[in-house]
């Protein structure tokens, strides 16, 4: 837990304010020029909508240190919320939606968050465990949720703001592109406030910090609500944007755990783990697919193809985790000081 | 720091190989199947057997025929594990491969996130036994497929079967059915048309939900018990069969009164019952066994020259392996009879689509093909994407499957406007003007 202080140089703009520039100038302006429709629509649009989930988590788990297993259920509601709020209310734009969607998960976070006042640790992540069978069993009952679609899944609705249809593959990664920078600046807002340093304050000593006067409660509910609130629209994006298709067996448990990986992988406590997290987790092992697939050629069998996938991902996990137990954040860091330093 | 050496060669590797999987250049003739196949995780059972069938089929036509008309059939696979995205990824992958003749995903979810990306790149997505069920509107859904049976004609399929047992549909009055399903959007779809079915035919049914995965289920058949129903559907998934066998036979409720719906009936759903499962009965489109012409060639030419697709040469003729070989069957007469209208060349995925729509397969060419007895036949058009399957109901005896009912045809006609209106209503929400078949048969027929 000792990363956050050396990932969060706020007083130091200089390189990391240019790097950030030059990924934006990329993000916006080179990579929506060249990249084909596979590379929006199965590598990048996933990547960033479950890096924004993870950056949503990463509120929770690793500044405020509070652990939940019930992310994939938050991303559920503000995916369905998301559908009914432009079904039911034709009139409302997407980013309205979008927004509203994002309160309606905060609310099911601060219910999620309320047992946080009393349980901590594990016993906490058995209770958000709770919610997230909550949701599914909900989904699967509460046919108005889905439209009382008889197999419960739905077509997510077109992409359209202000009247310009974003329905291609550059325009949904546009569109995905612009929710995620937006969200992840209010999250840098959020934890380089007063509020951000007393998440840590509770996640590195409770008692501490009701000693010195965090208002331990709320502050708690907070990191729920503004977590689960960003999740929130990670689902919708993800529902929307990437596979247009709503199924309530899309956001199970694996994906809660999916999401907790990727912010112990990315690294706990930073706003670069979850990207780094999200581009191990999603990212490689489609490249290391890829890269099978031209070793061996198309004849060679999928299912073995796949097991060696498997293997090969979890030894890159643990070598990774025992290289920097503080994950891909701080590897990052530490081989940009050795770069520096040689530069020196 | 040789760690992240190598990981940031294992990374070049990766976009190296990325950027090297542009298009390939096309050949004149050759048509290309991408499979959206799953050989790992919970379902491989029915993936292996499913496009190990299909792909069996698509060798023999090269092998014996020297393709469709000297047009070479290719495929490669991407493996989902059944997952929606990684299926959605695998259609990204491989959609800008040329001549593409259609996807064949065997998922109910790949298939609904398919719908929007195939009807714009105009290839046929084919859902053989499943799917959505309002996709058999072909005006709306032009290149959705759900061939020989939805969920709905499965459904009515089951109740005029259950007819046949009691001596004729209206000796169904005043019997209980009760219906088993999986707790998921999957076993809860067909609720509503059972309902509907029941109150015509005057017999009571009662909806049991099993929770997913369903290793449990002592209470619901005490339920059953206390109930008393003439029979039992089960509208189960993976687990939840064997299960449900070996719990009916403990509970004292004879299996050879339980019925089997799609998903129900194959060998991996019966062989961990052992004992249980003998007598019991479930629905199907494509019998059993290897005793059909086209299954023997399949041996005879492919797995004899060591090029089967099964590992397990006794899975030959089991029901997902001749799933799959009816697969490409379908599939392969498609693009024939696409190609008479075309030209014998690769055809593009909007002229397979209209071969799908001119399917005509009627009992001698069924027999032509091989398949006597293994199908009965099929019948799609513009407006009917489904195509009228018929559907016969198998009983598993311990060791194999015996077909013990004729063809039965499922009520189509009283379904058509429950799916015409759930279709009219897709179509109005998504701002679709449904296509006027008449008109476009009659253009056709013009040029």
């Amino acid at each position: 837990m000792d990363a956050l202080p050396r990932a969060a140089p706020r007083r130091r703009p200089s390189a990391g304010t240019l790097g950030l520039g030059a990924l934006l100038v990329l993000a916006y302006g080179i990579v929506p020029l060249t990249g084909t429709s596979y590379v929006f629509e199965a590598l990048l649009t996933p990547f960033l909508a479950l890096a924004l989930a993870g950056l949503g988590l990463n509120l929770l788990t690793g500044y405020a240190g509070l652990l939940s297993l019930g992310s994939a259920a938050f991303m559920a509601v503000g995916a369905y919320a998301a559908f009914n709020l432009s079904l039911r209310l034709p009139g409302l734009t997407l980013p309205v939606s979008l927004l509203l969607a994002g309160f309606v998960a905060a609310l099911a976070g601060l219910v999620a968050g309320l047992p946080a006042l009393r349980l901590r640790g594990f016993y906490l992540a058995v209770s958000t465990l709770a919610l997230q069978f909550f949701v599914a069993w909900a989904l699967n009952r509460i046919g108005w949720i889905s439209n009382d679609s008889p197999s419960g899944v739905v077509t997510a609705p077109r992409l359209v703001v202000a009247g310009l249809s974003f329905d291609d593959p550059r325009g949904r990664y546009l569109v995905t592109l612009t929710v995620v920078t937006l969200l992840t600046f209010v999250a840098w807002r959020l934890v380089t406030s007063p509020t951000g340093r007393n998440l840590v304050a509770i996640r590195d000593n409770e008692t501490a910090a009701r000693l010195v006067g965090v208002r331990v409660a709320r502050t708690k509910l907070l990191a729920f609500a503004a977590s689960s609130f960003v999740i929130g629209i990670a689902g919708a994006l993800w529902a929307f944007a990437y596979l247009r298709t709503v199924e309530p067996a899309g956001f199970n448990l694996d994906r809660s755990f999916q999401i907790l990986f990727i912010v112990i992988i990315g690294g706990l406590g930073t706003l670069r783990g979850a990207f780094l997290g999200a581009g191990f987790i999603v990212v490689l092992p489609l490249l290391l697919s890829r890269l099978g697939a031209a070793l061996l050629g198309d004849g060679f069998d999928s299912g073995t193809l796949e097991m060696v996938q498997r293997v090969v991902l979890g030894a890159l996990i643990v070598a990774v985790l025992i290289r920097e137990p503080a994950g891909l954040a701080a590897l990052l860091d530490r081989a940009g000081r050795r770069l520096g330093r040689r530069a020196a | 720091m040789p760690l992240t050496t190598r990981l940031r060669a294992a990374l070049l590797a990766g976009t190296v190989a990325l950027a090297g999987a542009a298009p390939r250049a096309a050949w004149a003739d050759e048509q290309y199947f991408p499979l959206q196949s799953y050989r790992v995780g919970p379902y491989a059972a029915g993936g292996t057997g499913f496009f190990g069938g299909f792909i069996d089929y698509l060798n023999l036509i090269n092998v014996r025929d020297g393709g469709v008309n000297g047009v070479k059939l290719t495929w490669s696979e991407g493996e989902t594990q059944y997952e929606v995205e990684r299926g959605v990824e695998v259609y990204e992958r491989l959609k800008s491969r040329p001549g593409i003749a259609a996807w064949n995903p065997l998922s109910v979810g790949i298939a609904y996130a398919m719908i929007d990306r195939v009807t714009a790149d105009k290839v046929p997505l084919i859902t053989i036994n499943h799917g959505r069920t309002d996709s058999t509107d072909g005006r709306v859904f032009p290149y959705v497929f759900p061939l020989l049976l939805n969920p709905y004609s499965e459904t009515s399929g089951i109740i005029q079967y259950l007819g046949t047992r009691a001596g004729g549909l209206d000796k169904l009055k005043g019997k209980t059915v009760a219906v088993l399903y999986h707790g998921s959007p999957y076993g809860k779809e067909t609720i509503p048309i059972y309902a509907r079915l029941a109150e015509r035919y005057g017999f009571t049914v009662a909806q049991i939900e099993v929770p997913h995965p369903g290793n449990e289920q002592q209470s619901q058949w005490l339920t059953i018990r206390r109930l008393r129903p003439d029979f039992v559907v089960l509208r189960g998934w993976g687990v939840m069969n064997p299960v449900a066998l070996k719990t009916a036979q403990k509970t004292g409720f004879p299996a050879d009164r339980i019925v089997g719906n799609v998903w129900s009936n194959s060998e991996e759903d019966v062989i961990p019952a052992g004992d249980a499962a003998k007598g019991y009965v479930a629905i199907t489109t494509q019998a059993s066994g290897t005793a059909y012409p086209v299954i023997q060639e399949v041996v005879g030419r492919v797995y004899a020259a060591g090029n089967g697709n099964l590992a397990d040469r006794k899975r030959i003729g089991s029901v997902y392996h001749n799933l799959g070989v009816l697969n490409g069957i379908l599939n392969v007469e498609a693009l024939r009879i696409a190609q008479a209208r075309f030209g014998q060349r690769t055809l593009s995925g909007d002229e397979v689509r209209w071969g799908f729509e001119h399917l005509r397969l009627d009992e001698a060419r069924v027999a032509a093909l091989g398949a006597k007895g293994l199908f009965h036949s099929i019948n799609v058009t513009c407006a009917n994407h489904e195509g009228e399957g018929r559907v016969t109901f198998q009983q598993w005896d311990g060791a194999k499957w015996t077909v013990v009912s004729d063809w039965i045809a499922p009520d189509w006609a009283s379904l058509r406007p429950i799916i015409e209106a759930s279709a009219t209503a897709y179509a109005k929400e998504r701002g679709i003007t449904p296509r006027d078949c008449a008109a476009e048969e009659a253009a056709a027929a013009a040029r």
